[in-house]
């Protein structure tokens, strides 16, 4: 797989490909697995992003601690400005997502469980409101995944290593290379979509409640989903971020490695130092070991 | 090299890919040891397992892992209550491992027939796990592949002998790897195979006097 997404651009630009077509076509050229291999893998993946909304969206789960859940449910009747638009769609989604993860349910790493809820958010949230076949989703998954792996390169994608800046960060930018993908855009508009997404999540720290996966992630998934939306909208509207998406991408690898060990999934520092996050913390971890 | 299922995946049943896909990994790698359902397990958490893997379900993903039942199973929520229905006893405990191991990583003693395994496994991340000690010998297994373990009598022309047998069914050997407490003891060997290794080459390496214990364990990963 590419280490380069402006080179894996370039390239779908000569080939007059998408960035989804090209990724597909690399994973096969890898030799592993052939191409129908990789699609109905990815295939399966979808059915359970799919499986998993449609598990999260009724409100019912709880999570395993009791902190987190019947979030998505309330997203399902919006009321605020963006009620009816394709928004709210990602916001539900992507909470419904996570809340299942949340509980112990099935979902499919993208590229964390942590931040699973972003990809299928955008993807299933953008679907609700544009007709768009499964070949179509296939290639929007397979377009993030090479943002993904590049990512993984030149990145991190662990919150133990980089932050939430590499989870949900790396989700975001991941489901803006998929949202342009099944909309019809670019690779050009992808890769500035990518760029303009990451630029907002790049510093953003992981700061888990007593370590768990549940809050702020649940909430952290949502608003990856929004940050997805920024980027893909500016990029269609044309506006093309002056730094190039692979120094977007080194800049959180950098990050990360500089980010002091309280803010990479220790529950040492943000929202899991507060007071508030300290006591929830140790209330329910006191509650599960009684279970 | 990073491929886009290890990107879009696994699918797996959450909420942590490596405290819950990576421990039911290591609680599967377990089972394959005694060679199908123990009867009792110990299962010792260090670190990172130890702090926050209750409320990441850890305990009973190593519990489903024990049962069988891989990363995407949705048994593994209720793998405690299967568990005991089941007649399998495990324990829970937190340790201190010395060595400085990894955070995400558990010891695990399985009993089946009579006999014993000691397994000590750790989570890298993205469900990856890596199997750094079985029954006191130092290893290093991905369980990705299908694998073969066996303990001999430490002499010349085991490693010989058992490729040959190998051979002999078409069994491919992809890495392999042998280490030994002390010389002239016991020595463990670890064969990563392309496919599981055949009815026939097992039962040709159960007939090598030298061979004192021999497991063969699906992939995991």
């Amino acid at each position: 797989m590419y280490d380069s997404l402006d080179e894996a651009v370039t390239q779908a630009q000569t080939d007059g490909i998408s960035l989804g077509e090209l990724a597909l076509r690399a994973e096969a050229a890898e030799g592993l697995r052939s191409r129908e291999e990789v699609e109905s893998a990815l295939q399966r993946a979808l059915d359970v992003m799919r499986g998993a909304v449609a598990r999260g969206l009724p409100g019912d789960l709880r999570s395993v601690s009791g902190l987190v859940g019947g979030d998505a449910a309330k997203m399902t009747k919006p009321v605020g400005p963006l009620a009816g638009t394709v928004f709210t769609e990602v916001l539900a989604a992507a909470l419904a997502v996570q809340e299942v993860n949340a509980a112990m349910g099935v979902i499919v790493a993208a590229p964390t469980a942590g931040g699973a809820g972003v990809l299928p958010g955008v993807l299933l949230g953008l679907s609700k409101h544009n007709a768009i076949s499964d070949e179509k989703l296939i290639r929007g998954l397979a377009a993030a995944g090479l943002v993904g792996a590049v990512v993984a390169v030149r990145a991190s994608l662990s919150g133990a290593e980089g932050g939430c800046q590499a989870e949900t960060g790396a989700a975001a930018g991941m489901a803006a290379a998929a949202g342009i993908e099944v909309l019809g855009g670019s690779p050009e508009e992808a890769s500035h979509a990518v760029a303009l997404t990451m630029q907002g999540t790049l510093g953003l720290v992981c700061d888990p409640l007593g370590g768990l996966v549940e809050i702020p992630c649940v909430f952290r998934n949502a608003t990856g989903g929004a940050m997805a939306l920024a980027g893909i909208e500016m990029a269609m509207a044309g506006i093309r971020f002056p730094i190039p998406v692979d120094e977007v991408i080194d800049t959180m690898g950098e990050i990360g490695r500089t980010m002091d060990v309280r803010y990479r999934e220790t529950a040492g520092g943000g929202l899991a130092a507060t007071p508030t996050g300290r006591r929830l913390a140790k209330e329910r971890l006191v509650q599960i070991r009684k279970k | 090299m990073v491929s886009l299922l290890d990107i879009i995946g696994p699918v797996m049943v959450g909420p942590s890919s490596s405290h819950t896909a990576g421990a039911c990994r290591i609680g599967l790698f377990a089972r394959g040891l005694v060679g199908g359902q123990p009867e009792s397990a110990k299962v010792e958490l260090h670190g990172s397992f130890a702090r926050t893997g209750q409320g990441h379900g850890t305990d009973r993903a190593i519990a489903g892992g024990l049962m069988g039942f891989f990363p995407d199973d949705e048994r593994l929520r209720h793998s405690l209550e299967l568990a005991e229905q089941a007649g399998l006893a495990i324990t829970f405990s937190n340790i201190k491992l010395r060595g400085d191991p990894h955070p995400n990583t558990a010891r695990i003693t399985v009993t089946r027939d009579k006999q014993e395994a000691v397994v000590v496994g750790s989570s890298l991340g993205a469900g990856r796990v890596l199997i750094t000690s079985i029954d006191g010998f130092p290893v290093e297994v991905t369980g990705a592949y299908p694998t073969l373990v066996f303990v001999a009598h430490d002499e010349p022309g085991i490693v010989a002998a058992v490729s040959t047998l190998l051979a002999r069914e078409g069994d491919n050997i992809a890495t392999m790897r042998v280490s030994r407490r002390a010389k002239g003891g016991q020595a463990i060997h670890i064969y990563e195979l392309d496919a599981p290794a055949s009815a026939g080459a097992l039962e040709a390496m159960r007939a090598v006097p030298a061979i004192i214990m021999l497991r063969s364990i699906q992939r995991v990963a």
